[in-house]
C-alpha cells in the first residue's frame, strides 16, 4: 500500500524535494501538497529581477501544474494549514480540508520580518519575500517615488537595485557598519557599496530607524539620529524568521526553527522538515543551497537510501546589480588565523582567504568569483593546502607553461 | 622633458664614429632619431668591426637621454655661468700652485676623454702649471702593460693587429675575459677557429664564459701567471724551439732571463706545482705553443692588474721574443686594452710616468717638448700615479684636483678612502657628463659640464693603434663644451692665451701630430706626422688610419718589429728576467678568501652610460659576488643569499652567485656599482692599493677577503616611473627598466610595512595589492587613471620574487586592462614572459631559447635561426652553448 505524504509548503524546498522523489520512488507514495501562495512553486531568487523588470513573471515558474499532476501529486495552491495533529496524523487546511498522511513534510519557510517601530503597519510600508509583495512594490513604484529599503542584507540590495532599475529615487538604509555583515567583511563590503551607489542607490550605514511616518500612509521615515528621509514606499527588508508557528502548536519541538536530526525528521517520528523553517544541529539557512541539499536528502531517506544530513558550508553565491559577490565559510578571521587578501577597488575586485591551521576556512570574492567551487571543496573537506594552493585560489591556476609552443620559436 | 637636438636632419647620411666603451674600438653609424636619441649601427667600413656591434654597442642609443646630465656649470652646488666657473678654476689652480708650489695640483684624467682633450690637459699641467701629477684612470687598466712594452721594446708599442687574430693558429687569451669584455674581437676568434682551425687557450683563475668556449682552459692559481710563461721559455728553450737567429739579431738579455725562468719553474712539473695546474695540461699548452708558429698571446686586466702585471707581461713578451713570433701575421704578445681611448692618452703621454708624445724624461726630451710647447713651467720628472696621488691628497699634500671624465670615489682601489680624501682638497674641479656620481657628491665641487659621447668630436685610438675619429651627431645639451675648450680656457687665464688658442678641434690635432713628430728622425716610435697638416676639411673626413704614419708614409704600419728595429737605443729588443710571482697580500684566519673584481658583459665601469639601458640593466642587475660551491658551503649561503664580504679595506654586500667556474678559494664580484645605484655595493672599497713596483697599477684582483652570511627578513623589488630614494633600512639596487626605474631590494620589513611605503610613495593612488602578511608575502600596484604608477612585491628572502614579469607592464603608459592588472598582481607574467634576460641585443630571454631547443634546435646557429638570439653580437653564445649542452646531455640514469 502506498504511503501518504503530505508536504506543506510549496516553495524552492519542497518542489526541489518531490522532483527527487518522484524521480527516485515513482508511485511510491501518495503525495498532497499544500501551499499558501495561490500559484506553483516559482524561483523566488529571481524576484529582484522580476522587480526591476529584468525578467517577467513566466521566468520565475519552475513546473506547470501539469507536472504535479503527471506525476500523481495533488497540489493545493492559496491554502494554509492551520492544524498539524501528529497523534490523529492529520493535517487541517483551512476551514474544512482534513488530509491524513503517514509521512509529513513541513517545508514551510520563513516570514519576513518587520521592525517593532512605529509606523510599520503603514500602508506603503512592504516586505518583500514574494510574489505579492513585487506586484505591491511595483505598483508603489510610479515614476518620481521616492523609497527607502531597510535592510542591507542580500534581498535588501536587491530590492533596492530593482527599485533603482524602475526609476525610483532609492536609499538603502542599514544599521551595522557595512552592507552584508554576516557575509562580507569591510573590504568587500566598500566594494559592494560602491557598485550600489555606482547604480544610484544612496547608501546609508549606520541608520537605525526610529519611526515610519505619515497620515495614512508612507509619507517619510526618521532615524534616531533625528534624520528625516521623506518616502512614499518603505520595503523592509531585516531578515527573516523560520515559520514555527504551526509547528509548535502540534508540540514539534522547535527552537529558533523547527528542530530536525540528520535525517530531517523531527522529534516526532515521521514528520520532517526542511528549507528555511528547519533548524538542523541548531542552524537555520537562509538560503536556496542547503534547502536543496536538505531536499535530496530526505528525498533519498524517504525512498530508503542511508542518507543523511551533516549540514551545509554556509556559502553565499550571488550578484549585486551585475557584480559577483562570492563568500563562504568564516569572513573574519578568528585567532590564531590569517588572512590572505588580494584587493583592486579601482577594478571592482577583492578576494579574501581565511586560513587556519594550513586550511581553508574562510572564503570572500567580489567581482570575480572564479574558484568559488574550489574554495567550497576546501572548506568542507578541510583538506590542508598544497604549496601553490594560496596562489592559484587567488589567481586561478596558473596556464601550463610554454614550452615547445613559443611563439618566436614557432 | 629635457631631448637633445640632433646635429643633422634625419634625411642626412649617418655620421661615422667610434663606439665609446672598451678598447676594441668598433666603427658606429650613428643616426639620431629626432627624439633626442638616435639609432646605431656598425659600420661595416670600420676595420676593427667590418660592420659588428656587441651588446653594449648596439645599445648606445638607449644611453642618449639627458636624464642626470651635467647641463651647466655650478660651484658647491650653485648655478653660475662659464666665466665665473672657468675664473673659479683658474684662482683656485693659481692660488694654489702659488702658495704651495705647482706641485700641489693635480689632475686625474680618464680613457674616455678624446685624445685632443688629453693633449690639452697634458700641456696645461706638465707644461704651464708645472705640475708633474697628471695621472689617469689607465692607471688601473693596462699601465703595467704599457710598462712591459717600454721595458721590452723600449717603448710603448703594440707590435700587432686586429688581422692577426684573425690569422693565427694558436690564440691565448692571458687574464681576459674576451667573450665579455672584447666580444667584437672575441667573435673574430671563433671566427678564425670556423675557418682555419685556430685553438684557443684561456688562461684564468675564474672559468669565464671565454673560459667555457677554450680549446684548453688553465684555471691556475692567481698571481701565478709569471710561472707558467717562464715555465714554457724553459720548455722552447728545453725542445729547440727558439728563433736563435732572432734573439742574436734583434734582442738582448736572453741568458739572464732565461736562468731566472729556469729558477721559477725549471720544468712542466715545477710548473704546474708553481700554477696549480694538473701537469698534464701544462705539458699540453707548452707542446701546443712550440708547435704553433702562429700564436697570438692576448693579455687583458687579469695580467695587468696585478703587483706584478709588468713582469706577467713582459714573462708573456718574453716567449714572443724568444720564437721570433712577433711583428709577423698571426703572431705576438697583444695588450688589450679596456678604455676606448686608453691608447691615445698614452700617445699624448697623460701619464704621471710620461711627459708627452711617448716621450720621457730624458733631458733632450724635456727640451723638446720645452721648445715644442714655448713652456715656461716644463716639468723634469715623473709625478705620482694614481694610487699615490690620491694618498696625497689623504696627507694634504696635493691641494688642488681636476677629475675629468672619470669616477675615482667608486673605481680606485680603497675606494672609501679616496672618497673621503676628496673632501680634503682646497680647489676641486670635476669635468662630467654625469650628475650623480659618487665623486661629483664627494664635494662640492665646481663641477663643469663637458660634453658626452655623440656630441664631442676629435679622435681616438684603439688596441690596434688605429686612430678614429669620434663625430658629433648630436648638439651640445644645456651649456656642455669640449674638454678641450675648457681646460683651453682656463689655460688662457692663466696668461698663457697664445699657447692655449686653438679655433678648432683639428687645430689641437696637428699640434698633437706635429709634436709627434717634432726632431723626431725614426727615435721614437709614435710619429704621425703624416697627420700634422691635415686640413680641417681632411680631418673632419679621416678615415681610420694606423700608426706609425710618418710624413714620408702611404700608409700606417700594421706591424712592427719581425725584422727588429725597437726604441731601445740599441734597437733591440730586452729580455726581462721576472721575478718569483707571490701576491701583494697573503690570505689569513680572518681573511682566507681572495677577491677577484671585473666586468660583467652588459655593463661599462660605473654604470653612468649603460646604467641608462633597460636592455643592458637586465643581463645582471645587482651586484653579485661569485664563491665556489664548497667555499659557499662553508660559509653557510646559497645561491642567491646575501652575503657580506670584507677585505681590511672596506666591506660590501652582494648576492651570492654560486658556481663551479669560481676557483676554490676565490670570489669575484664586478666593480660597476657605486652609491648612486646599490646601497651597500661599491667593491673599489675592497680592493687593495698594492701597486705594481714598475707601472704602479694596482692589484685589484686578489685582495685577501671574507665572506659570510648577511641574512634579511625579505626580498623583493620596487618599480617606479621616476626614480625614488630607497628607504632608510633596505639593502638595494638600482637598475632602470623599460618605462621606470628599479630597485631590487632586500629588507627587515614585512608585508604590513611594504603596504604602508606604497601609500607613502603614492599617496593618492589606487592600489591592487596582494597582501599574505603571516607568509610575509605582499605585492601592491599602484595606478592613476588606470595608468601604472609604480608596483611592490616582497616575500620571504628565501623567495626572491623576480620582477621579469612586472617589469613588463612597464613598457607601455597605456591603460592596464583587468587580466593585466591581474597578472601583475598575480606575479605571473599574462602571457608567457620570456624569462631572464640572455641575448641582450635582440632581448630574448632564457625561456625563449629553452623553447627553441625544445623545438628541435641543436646548434647555435639553430637556435639564432629560431630566435635571433647570438646573432648580432654574439657575447652570449656561450650561455646559449651551455644550455644547449645542458638540454642535449644524456640524463642522468
Amino acid at each position: 500500500m502506498t504511503e501518504r505524504l503530505v508536504v506543506i509548503g510549496n516553495g524552492m524546498a519542497s518542489l526541489r524535494f518531490l522532483e527527487r522523489l518522484t524521480e527516485r520512488a515513482s508511485g511510491r507514495f501518495d503525495v498532497t501538497c499544500v501551499g499558501a501562495e495561490p500559484v506553483a512553486a516559482y524561483n523566488r531568487v529571481l524576484l529582484s529581477s522580476l522587480l526591476g523588470g529584468e525578467v517577467d513573471e513566466a521566468a520565475c515558474t519552475f513546473r506547470g501544474l501539469d507536472w504535479y499532476a503527471a506525476h500523481g501529486i495533488t497540489l493545493v495552491t492559496g491554502a494554509p494549514v492551520t492544524v498539524v495533529d501528529p497523534g490523529a496524523r492529520i493535517v487541517q487546511v483551512g476551514e474544512g480540508l482534513v488530509l491524513p498522511f503517514e509521512r509529513l513534510v513541513l517545508a514551510v519557510g520563513s516570514v519576513p520580518i518587520r521592525l517593532p517601530k512605529p509606523g510599520m503597519d503603514l500602508p506603503g510600508v512592504i516586505t518583500f519575500r514574494d510574489l505579492a509583495d513585487v506586484a505591491a512594490i511595483r505598483k508603489a513604484a510610479v515614476a518620481g517615488a521616492r523609497a527607502v529599503v531597510i535592510g542591507g542584507g542580500l534581498l535588501g540590495l536587491e530590492a533596492a537595485v530593482g527599485l533603482r532599475r524602475l526609476g525610483v529615487d532609492t536609499t538603502l538604509l542599514h544599521v551595522m557598519d557595512r552592507l552584508m555583515e554576516r557575509q562580507l567583511d569591510h573590504a568587500a563590503a566598500g566594494l559592494v557599496r560602491d557598485a550600489m551607489e555606482a547604480r544610484g542607490v544612496r547608501v546609508r550605514l549606520r541608520a537605525d530607524t526610529e519611526a515610519v511616518e505619515g497620515e495614512g500612509r508612507v509619507e517619510r521615515l526618521r532615524l534616531t539620529d533625528g534624520t528625516v528621509l521623506p518616502a512614499d514606499l518603505v520595503v523592509m527588508s531585516v531578515g527573516v524568521r523560520p515559520s514555527t508557528a504551526l509547528a509548535a502548536a502540534a508540540g514539534l519541538e522547535v527552537g529558533r526553527g523547527i528542530r530536525v536530526d540528520d535525517r530531517l525528521e523531527t522529534s516526532v517520528p515521521g514528520i520532517h522538515a526542511l528549507g528555511e523553517c528547519a533548524e538542523h544541529r541548531g542552524v537555520t539557512y537562509g538560503l536556496v543551497e542547503p534547502a536543496y541539499e536538505q531536499a535530496e536528502i530526505l528525498a533519498r531517506h524517504l525512498c530508503g537510501e542511508d542518507a543523511a544530513y551533516a549540514g551545509t558550508t554556509l556559502s553565499t553565491s550571488l550578484k549585486v546589480s551585475g557584480l559577483p559577490v562570492f563568500s563562504a565559510g568564516l569572513v573574519d578571521v578568528p585567532e590564531g588565523a590569517e588572512a590572505v587578501t588580494w584587493s583592486d577597488p579601482a577594478a571592482g575586485l577583492y578576494r579574501k582567504l581565511v586560513i587556519g591551521d594550513d586550511r581553508l576556512v574562510g572564503a570572500v570574492f567580489v567581482g570575480d568569483v572564479g574558484e568559488q567551487g574550489w574554495c567550497k571543496t576546501l572548506i568542507r573537506t578541510g583538506d590542508a593546502l598544497a604549496p601553490g594552493d594560496r596562489d592559484d585560489l587567488m589567481f586561478g591556476r596558473a596556464p601550463p607553461r610554454p614550452g615547445a609552443a613559443h611563439p618566436l620559436a614557432a | 622633458m629635457n631631448l637633445h637636438v640632433p646635429a643633422l636632419g634625419p634625411e642626412a647620411d649617418p655620421v661615422r664614429t667610434t663606439c665609446p666603451y672598451c678598447g676594441v674600438g668598433c666603427g658606429v653609424l650613428a643616426r639620431p632619431d629626432g627624439q633626442g636619441g638616435a639609432s646605431v649601427a656598425g659600420d661595416p667600413a670600420h676595420p676593427a668591426n667590418h660592420g659588428r656591434l656587441c651588446s653594449k654597442g648596439s645599445t648606445l642609443g638607449e644611453t642618449l637621454s639627458l636624464d642626470d646630465r651635467v647641463l651647466h656649470p655650478a660651484i658647491a652646488g650653485r648655478r653660475v655661468g662659464w666665466d665665473e666657473a672657468l675664473d673659479a678654476v683658474a684662482d683656485g689652480l693659481r692660488r694654489t700652485a702659488e702658495a704651495h708650489g705647482p706641485e700641489s695640483v693635480a689632475f686625474y684624467l680618464s680613457g674616455q676623454l678624446l685624445t685632443e682633450d688629453y693633449y690639452v690637459a697634458n700641456k696645461l699641467a706638465k707644461g704651464f702649471i708645472g705640475t708633474p701629477h697628471v695621472d689617469t684612470n689607465s692607471r688601473l687598466c693596462m699601465s703595467s702593460a704599457v710598462a712591459a712594452h717600454r721595458r721590452a721594446f723600449g717603448s710603448d708599442t703594440v707590435p700587432g693587429c686586429y688581422e692577426d687574430l684573425d690569422e693565427a693558429d694558436l690564440l691565448v687569451l692571458v687574464g681576459s675575459n674576451t667573450a665579455w669584455c672584447h666580444p667584437i674581437l672575441f667573435r673574430r676568434m671563433l671566427d678564425a677557429r670556423t675557418k682555419r682551425g685556430t685553438k684557443i687557450v684561456v688562461i684564468d683563475p675564474r672559468r669565464t664564459q671565454t673560459g667555457e668556449e677554450a680549446d684548453l682552459f688553465l684555471g691556475l692559481r692567481p698571481g701565478t701567471d709569471t710561472a707558467l710563461f717562464s715555465g714554457l721559455l724553459v720548455h722552447l728553450s728545453d725542445h729547440g724551439a727558439l728563433d736563435a737567429r732572432y734573439i742574436a739579431d734583434h734582442t738582448a738579455g736572453f741568458e739572464p732571463a732565461l736562468e731566472r725562468a729556469r729558477q721559477i719553474a725549471p720544468d712542466a712539473a715545477a710548473t704546474a706545482r708553481a700554477t696549480g695546474l694538473g701537469e698534464a695540461e701544462v705539458g699540453t699548452f707548452f707542446a701546443l705553443f712550440r708547435a704553433t708558429p702562429r700564436v697570438v698571446t692576448a693579455f687583458s686586466q687579469g695580467v695587468n692588474q696585478s703587483a706584478q702585471g709588468t713582469d706577467k707581461a713582459n714573462a708573456i713578451i718574453n716567449c714572443h721574443l724568444a720564437t721570433g713570433r712577433i711583428g709577423t701575421p698571426g703572431t705576438g704578445p697583444f695588450s688589450l686594452t679596456g678604455q676606448p681611448n686608453a691608447m691615445g692618452g698614452r700617445e699624448v703621454g697623460g701619464l704621471a710616468n710620461m711627459l708627452a708624445a711617448h716621450m720621457h724624461f730624458a733631458p733632450e726630451e724635456v727640451d723638446l717638448v720645452r721648445r715644442f710647447w714655448s713652456a715656461p713651467r716644463i716639468i723634469t720628472g715623473e709625478g705620482l700615479k694614481a694610487v699615490p696621488l690620491f694618498e696625497a691628497i689623504e696627507r694634504g699634500k696635493i691641494k688642488a684636483l681636476w677629475v675629468m671624465g672619470t669616477n675615482p670615489a667608486v673605481s680606485m682601489p680603497r675606494a672609501d678612502r679616496v672618497r673621503a680624501a676628496l673632501g680634503r682638497l682646497d680647489t676641486f674641479v670635476v669635468s662630467e657628463v654625469a650628475a650623480g656620481t659618487d665623486t661629483v657628491r664627494a664635494r662640492n665641487a665646481i663641477v663643469l659640464p663637458a660634453l658626452a659621447w655623440g656630441e664631442k668630436d676629435g679622435t681616438v685610438t684603439n688596441s690596434e693603434r688605429r686612430i678614429t675619429r669620434q663625430r658629433t651627431f648630436l648638439k651640445a645639451p644645456g651649456e656642455a663644451r669640449a674638454d678641450w675648450w675648457i681646460l683651453a680656457q682656463v689655460g688662457r687665464r692663466l696668461g698663457h692665451a697664445k699657447q692655449f688658442a686653438w679655433p678648432t678641434v683639428a687645430a689641437v690635432f696637428r699640434e698633437h701630430a706635429a709634436l709627434s713628430e717634432f726632431e723626431n728622425r725614426g727615435s721614437r716610435d709614435f710619429d704621425i706626422g703624416g697627420l700634422a697638416d691635415l686640413s680641417d676639411a681632411a680631418y673632419e673626413a679621416a678615415a681610420p688610419v694606423q700608426w706609425p704614419l710618418t710624413r714620408k708614409a702611404k700608409a700606417g704600419e700594421r706591424r712592427l718589429f719581425a725584422s727588429g728595429g725597437f726604441y731601445t737605443r740599441d734597437r733591440r729588443a730586452r729580455f726581462v728576467a721576472v721575478q718569483k710571482p707571490a701576491l701583494a697580500d697573503a690570505t689569513s684566519d680572518a681573511f682566507p678568501l681572495r677577491l677577484n673584481t671585473g666586468r660583467v658583459r652588459d655593463h661599462w665601469h660605473t654604470l653612468t652610460r649603460t646604467g641608462k639601458s633597460p636592455r643592458l640593466s637586465a643581463h645582471r642587475a645587482v651586484p653579485f659576488v661569485e664563491i665556489h660551491p664548497d667555499d659557499a658551503a662553508r660559509a653557510g649561503v646559497a645561491d642567491g643569499d646575501l652575503a657580506r664580504v670584507r677585505t681590511p679595506h672596506g666591506a660590501a654586500v652582494l648576492e651570492v652567485t654560486v658556481t663551479p667556474g669560481a676557483q676554490a678559494g676565490m670570489l669575484f664580484a664586478p666593480m660597476h656599482w657605486s652609491e648612486a645605484n646599490t646601497s651597500d655595493g661599491r667593491v673599489g672599497a675592497l680592493a687593495q692599493g698594492a701597486a705594481d713596483p714598475v707601472s704602479g697599477q694596482p692589484e685589484l684582483k686578489a685582495t685577501p677577503a671574507s665572506l659570510t652570511p648577511e641574512p634579511y627578513r625579505s626580498r623583493g623589488y620596487l618599480i617606479t616611473r621616476a626614480a625614488v630614494p630607497a628607504p632608510h633600512g633596505w639593502w638595494w639596487a638600482r637598475a632602470i627598466v623599460e618605462g621606470g626605474s628599479g630597485l631590487i631590494f632586500a629588507s627587515q620589513e614585512g608585508a604590513a610595512e611594504a603596504a604602508l611605503l606604497m601609500r607613502e610613495l603614492f599617496p593618492e593612488a589606487a592600489f591592487s595589492e596582494y597582501a599574505d602578511p603571516a607568509r610575509g608575502v605582499y605585492r601592491g600596484a599602484a595606478f592613476r587613471d588606470g595608468r601604472l604608477l609604480g608596483a611592490l612585491a616582497l616575500a620571504p628572502a628565501a623567495e626572491r620574487p623576480s620582477w621579469e614579469a612586472a617589469k613588463a607592464f612597464f613598457r607601455t603608459q597605456e591603460l592596464l586592462e583587468p587580466p593585466a592588472r591581474r597578472a601583475l598582481i598575480s606575479g605571473r607574467a599574462e602571457s608567457a614572459g620570456s624569462g631572464p634576460l640572455v641575448c641582450a641585443c635582440h632581448t630574448v630571454g632564457l625561456d625563449v631559447i629553452r623553447g627553441a631547443v625544445a623545438d628541435g634546435a641543436r646548434s647555435v646557429e639553430a637556435v639564432g635561426a629560431a630566435c635571433k638570439a647570438g646573432t648580432n653580437c654574439g657575447s652570449c653564445i656561450p650561455e646559449i652553448r651551455e644550455l644547449l649542452a645542458a638540454a642535449l646531455a644524456p640524463s642522468p640514469a
